[in-house]
C-alpha cells in the first residue's frame, strides 16, 4: 500500500482517509464475525440429536474449498502488483482468475449446504446447525458481495483504465478479499478442525 | 401464500383506544393540510407548493452539508421526543388508575406495546438522533474542517435513521408493535410466544437505524483522526471532540454486536433457526448476554458526548480553561474501556455464580471513579471562575444534581446482593432515567441552546429556556423519586395493574403529576423556539462569538457559511480561538484564498434508505418478492454511487472571496 501511494503524484490525502475508513469498517466486520463465532462456540454442543460436526462435515472437501480461497488471495495480490505497474490486461486477467476461484469456493460451499439440508440437517434442526449455517453463510455472503464488487471493478478498469480512483477501489477490494481469507482460516480451524476433533 | 405475504386488511384494524389516537393524529394532520392548502388557495400561489418542495429537496433533503444533516437529525429526534413523552404519559396514566377493581384506560396488550415503544423510541430515535445531530453540527467546526470524511455516507446514515423511524411509526397504523419490552428478550420475543409482526417491526426498524449509526461511527472516527486542522494534535482537541472520539470508538465496537444479535433473532423468527428458542438447543440467555454487550456500551455512547457538551459549556460560561484537561481525557478513555466489562450487571440474577457476579459488580463500581473525576473537574472549573448563569449552565447544574443521585443509586445496584432485591423493579427504572434524562437529555439540551446561535445566527430566548429548565428539573424529581420508593416497596416495572392493598397508588399519582410538569417544560421549549424565531432580530449574533467562546467554531461567522472555514485555521494550543483572541489574530486582514473542493448534493442516500425501508417492511410482512426487489435496488444504488468519480465540485478563490466579503461587513473583530 505504501508503494501504491508513493507511486502516485500529489499526496492523495483523500485516498488515505478512504483506506483508513475501510480498515475501520473491516474492524467492525471483525466484531460482527466475533459475535457469530462466540455464538457458534456456545451452541457447538447443542446438537439436539446424535449428529455433531464430526459426522456432518467432510474435511477433505473443506480443505479443497480452503485451497481455492487461499489461492484466490494470492491471485488478487498479483492483480494489485500488475495494477501498480499499470498493466491493464494483466490486472483483468488476474481478476478473472480470482473471480473463478472465488466462485468455485462459493459453489462448493453451496454444494455442502445443499447436501446437509437434503440429508435433513438444515438450520432449523438444532442450535448447533443454526450457528453453523449463519456463521459460514455470513462469510459466504461476504464472498458473494466480493464477487459482485470484482465484476464491477473489472468493468470499470475495462472502461476507464487504471486511474487514481480505480486503483483506490482495487486496493480496498484486495483488503476486503484478504480479510475474508483470514476469517475463513478461523472458520476452518474453529468450525471444521475443532469440530472433527471434538466430534 | 398471497402476493402480499401475511399483510391483510386486518392489519389496519385496531382496538378502540388506538383507533381514537389514530383519528386524532389524522385529524391534526388534516387540519394542518387544510390550513396549508387554504393559504395557498387564498393567495392563488400554487407554484409556492412546487417551488417550495423543490427548494426543500435541493437545499435540505439532498444536501451533504453536515450542518444541515445535523439540523434534520435534531428536528426528527424532537418529533420522536414528543411521541416518546406521549407514550410515557400513557404509561403513567395507566399505572395511576389501574388499581384494585379499576383496570385503567389502556388494554393490557396496548399497554405492553406502549412501554416497548417508549423505550425503543427514546434510545434509538431520540437520544441517538440528538447525539448525531449535535456531532454533525459541531465536530467538523471544532476540528477546523470543512466537512466530514465521507459526506455521502453521512447523508446515507441520516436517511437510514429516518427509514427506521418511519418503520417504527408505521407500526402504529399497519399491524402492531412489539409487546416485549425495549430489548425484546427471548424466548418471549420468539415466534412461539410473539407470533405477530410486532417484534419484526422492532427488529427491522432498529436494524436499519443501527446500520446508519454504525456507518456514522466509522465516519466520525475517521473525521476526527484524519481531518483536524494543522497543529491540532490529539491533546489539543476540544473536550467535546475527545468525548465524541471515545463515543465513536464504542459505536464501532458495539454496534456490530447489535447487528449480529438482531440478525440472529430475525433468523429465528423468519427461517425457524434455534439461536435463542427454548427448544432444539437454543439458548435465550445468550441473547441477553449479546444484547447487553452492545447495550451497556450504548449507554456510554450516549452519555460521553453529553459529558463533552458540559465540558465546553462549563469552561465557556466560567470564562476559564477547563480544569484537568489531561485527567478528563484519561477519564474518558477509562470509561470507554471499562464500559465493555460491566454488561453482566444487567442480569446478576441469571445465576452466573458468586465469583462472576463479584467481578462484574466490582467493575461496575469502579466505573464510577472516572465519572467522579469528571464531575469534580467541572466543579473545579467553576471554582473561582466568572460564572454566567445562562440556560446551558442551568442545564449543567441540574445535571450535576440528578446525575450524582443516579450515580449513587447505580453504585448501590452494582452490589449483586442489593441488585437481587431491586432487579426489575421501578428502582432500576428510576436509576436509568436519572442517568438518561439527567445526563444525556439535559446535556443535549444544553448543547442545543449553546450552539444554536452558531447554526441559525440568533440566540434562544433566555427566560423561556429557564422556565423550561425548572419544569424539567422539578417534573423529573416528581416523576422519578416516587419510583425509587415504589421500587424499594417491591413494585415491578411494566405493571399494568396492582392491588389496592399495596398502597402504591399515591406515589404513582405523584409520578403522573411529574410527567405533566415535564410536558409543561416541553411546551415552554416549543414556545421558546417559536418566540425566538419571531424575535430573532433582538437576539441576533452579529459577532459569531456570542458567549465569548474558546474553541474554533466561534471563530466563524454565525450562521456558519456552508464551507465552514474560508481558510483552514492553524492551531497552536488548547482553546485555539481563545488564544487567537488573546493575541489579537482572530481574523487575518489580508487572507489569501484558495480554491476549495466541496461535495455535490446527492439524492442517493434517500433512495438507498427508501429501498431499505421497503426491504424491512417486506421482511416484516413476508412479502419476499418485493424484499428481493428492495435489496437488489440498494445494491444497484450503491454500485452507481460508489462508481461515481465526479462527486465534488470546486469553489474558486474568487467566489470564496466574494462570499467572505459579505460576512466581514458584519464582523466587528476585523
Amino acid at each position: 500500500m505504501s508503494e501504491l501511494h508513493s507511486a502516485l503524484p500529489a499526496a492523495p490525502h483523500d485516498d488515505s482517509k478512504t483506506v483508513f475508513g475501510f480498515w475501520v469498517y473491516l474492524m467492525t466486520d471483525c466484531v460482527l464475525f466475533a459475535s457469530l463465532f462466540a455464538t457458534f462456540s456456545v451452541l457447538r454442543g447443542s446438537t439436539f440429536g446424535p449428529h455433531g460436526g464430526a459426522e456432518l462435515f467432510s474435511l477433505p472437501f473443506v480443505l479443497g474449498e480452503t485451497l481455492l480461497l487461499l489461492t484466490s488471495s494470492f491471485t488478487i495480490g498479483m492483480a494489485i502488483l500488475a495494477a501498480q505497474r499499470g498493466l491493464k490486461s494483466q490486472v483483468l486477467a488476474w481478476l478473472t482468475v480470482t473471480f473463478i476461484l472465488g466462485a468455485g469456493f462459493l459453489g462448493m460451499e453451496l454444494t455442502e449446504f445443499t447436501n446437509l439440508v437434503r440429508e435433513g440437517n438444515s438450520w432449523a434442526r438444532s442450535g448447533f446447525l443454526s450457528g453453523f449455517f449463519t456463521l459460514v453463510g455470513t462469510h459466504g455472503l461476504h464472498i458473494a458481495s466480493g464477487l459482485i464488487w470484482m465484476v464491477v471493478m473489472a468493468v470499470q478498469i475495462h472502461l476507464r483504465g487504471l486511474g487514481r480512483s480505480t486503483l483506490r477501489r482495487l486496493t480496498l477490494l484486495s483488503l476486503f478479499w484478504h480479510f475474508l481469507d483470514l476469517i475463513w482460516i478461523f472458520i476452518f480451524t474453529i468450525v471444521y478442525l475443532m469440530g472433527a476433533v471434538q466430534g | 401464500m398471497s402476493i402480499l405475504g401475511r399483510l391483510t386488511p386486518d392489519a389496519l384494524s385496531h382496538g378502540p383506544l388506538a383507533a381514537i389516537g389514530l383519528i386524532n393524529v389524522a385529524l391534526a394532520g388534516a387540519v394542518a393540510m387544510a390550513i396549508a392548502v387554504g393559504l395557498i388557495f387564498y393567495f392563488h400561489r400554487w407554484q409556492w407548493l412546487f417551488s417550495g418542495a423543490k427548494w426543500f429537496w435541493k437545499n435540505w433533503l439532498t444536501s451533504l452539508d453536515p450542518k444541515k444533516i445535523g439540523v434534520m437529525y435534531i428536528a426528527l429526534a424532537t418529533l420522536m421526543l414528543l411521541r416518546g413523552v406521549a407514550d410515557a404519559a400513557m404509561i403513567r396514566t395507566q399505572q395511576a388508575l389501574s388499581v384494585g377493581s379499576s383496570h385503567g384506560v389502556i388494554p393490557v396488550d396496548t399497554f405492553q406495546q406502549v412501554f416497548s415503544a417508549h423505550g425503543t423510541i427514546m434510545i434509538f430515535f431520540v437520544a441517538m438522533g440528538l447525539m448525531f445531530g449535535l456531532i454533525n453540527l459541531i465536530v467538523p467546526l471544532q476540528i477546523g474542517a470543512r466537512d466530514v470524511a465521507f459526506p455521502f455516507m453521512n447523508s446515507a446514515s441520516f436517511w437510514l435513521y429516518a427509514a427506521g423511524m418511519a418503520l417504527i411509526n408505521l407500526s402504529l397504523v399497519v399491524g402492531e408493535f412489539a409487546a416485549t419490552g425495549w430489548l425484546a428478550y427471548p424466548p418471549l420475543s420468539e415466534l412461539a410466544y410473539s407470533p405477530g409482526v410486532g417484534v419484526d417491526y422492532w427488529i427491522w426498524s432498529i436494524q436499519i437505524a443501527g446500520i446508519g449509526s454504525l456507518l456514522s461511527g466509522i465516519n466520525f472516527l475517521v473525521t476526527i483522526l484524519k481531518m483536524r486542522a494543522p497543529g491540532m494534535t490529539l491533546m489539543k482537541m476540544p473536550m467535546f471532540v475527545w468525548s465524541v472520539l471515545n463515543s465513536m470508538i464504542l459505536v464501532v465496537f458495539a454496534f456490530p454486536i447489535l447487528t449480529a444479535t438482531l440478525a440472529m433473532l430475525a433468523l429465528d423468527r423468519t427461517l425457524g433457526m434455534h439461536f435463542f428458542t427454548s427448544g432444539f438447543g437454543g439458548n435465550p440467555m445468550m441473547y441477553i448476554n449479546l444484547i447487553w454487550a452492545w447495550g451497556h456500551p450504548e449507554v456510554y455512547i450516549l452519555i460521553l458526548p453529553a459529558f463533552g457538551v458540559f465540558s465546553e459549556v462549563v469552561a465557556t460560561f466560567s470564562q476559564k480553561r477547563l480544569f484537568g484537561y489531561k485527567s478528563m481525557v484519561w477519564a474518558l478513555g477509562a470509561i470507554t474501556f471499562l464500559s465493555f466489562s460491566v454488561w453482566l450487571h444487567h442480569f446478576f440474577t441469571m445465576g452466573a455464580g458468586a465469583n462472576v457476579n463479584a467481578f462484574f459488580g466490582i467493575m461496575t463500581a469502579v466505573i464510577a471513579v472516572p465519572t467522579g473525576v469528571k464531575v469534580f473537574n467541572w466543579l473545579f472549573t467553576m471554582y473561582r471562575g466568572r460564572v454566567h448563569f445562562r440556560t446551558p449552565m442551568m442545564w449543567f447544574l441540574g445535571f450535576v444534581m440528578t446525575f450524582t443521585i443516579g450515580g449513587m443509586t447505580g453504585v448501590l445496584m452494582s452490589i449483586p446482593a442489593i441488585d437481587f432485591q431491586v432487579h426489575n423493579t421501578l428502582f432500576l427504572v428510576a436509576h436509568f432515567h436519572n442517568m438518561i434524562i439527567g445526563g444525556v437529555v439535559f446535556g443535549y439540551f444544553a448543547g442545543i441552546t449553546y450552539w444554536f446561535p452558531k447554526i441559525f445566527g440568533f440566540k434562544l430566548n433566555e427566560r423561556l429556556g429557564r422556565y423550561a429548565f425548572w419544569c424539567w428539573v422539578i417534573g423529573f424529581c416528581l416523576a422519578f423519586i416516587p419510583l425509587y420508593i415504589l421500587g424499594l416497596m417491591g413494585a415491578a416495572r411494566r405493571l399494568d395493574h396492582y392491588d389496592a392493598s399495596m398502597g402504591w397508588q399515591g406515589l404513582f399519582v405523584v409520578a403522573g403529576v411529574g410527567v405533566l410538569v415535564i410536558a409543561l417544560g416541553i411546551s415552554f421549549q416549543v414556545l421558546q423556539m417559536i418566540i425566538s424565531v419571531l424575535q430573532r432580530k433582538r437576539n441576533l449574533d452579529t459577532t459569531g462569538d456570542p458567549w465569548n467562546g474558546r474553541t474554533l467554531e466561534w471563530s466563524t461567522p454565525s450562521p456558519v457559511p456552508f464551507y465552514n472555514f474560508a481558510i483552514i485555521p492553524g492551531v497552536h494550543g488548547r482553546d485555539a480561538f481563545w488564544a487567537m483572541k488573546q493575541s489579537g489574530v482572530a481574523r487575518s486582514q489580508h487572507p489569501q484564498y484558495q480554491d476549495i473542493q466541496l461535495p455535490k448534493n446527492s439524492a442517493m442516500g434517500i433512495y438507498i434508505a427508501g429501498l431499505s425501508f421497503v426491504f424491512g417492511f417486506c421482511l416484516i410482512w413476508h412479502i419476499w418478492w418485493l424484499a428481493a426487489v428492495g435489496i437488489v435496488g440498494v445494491i444497484t444504488c450503491l454500485i452507481i454511487r460508489l462508481s461515481d468519480d465526479d462527486s465534488e465540485y470546486t469553489m474558486t478563490a474568487a467566489e470564496l472571496e466574494r462570499l467572505e466579503s459579505k460576512h466581514s461587513g458584519k464582523d466587528i473583530r476585523s
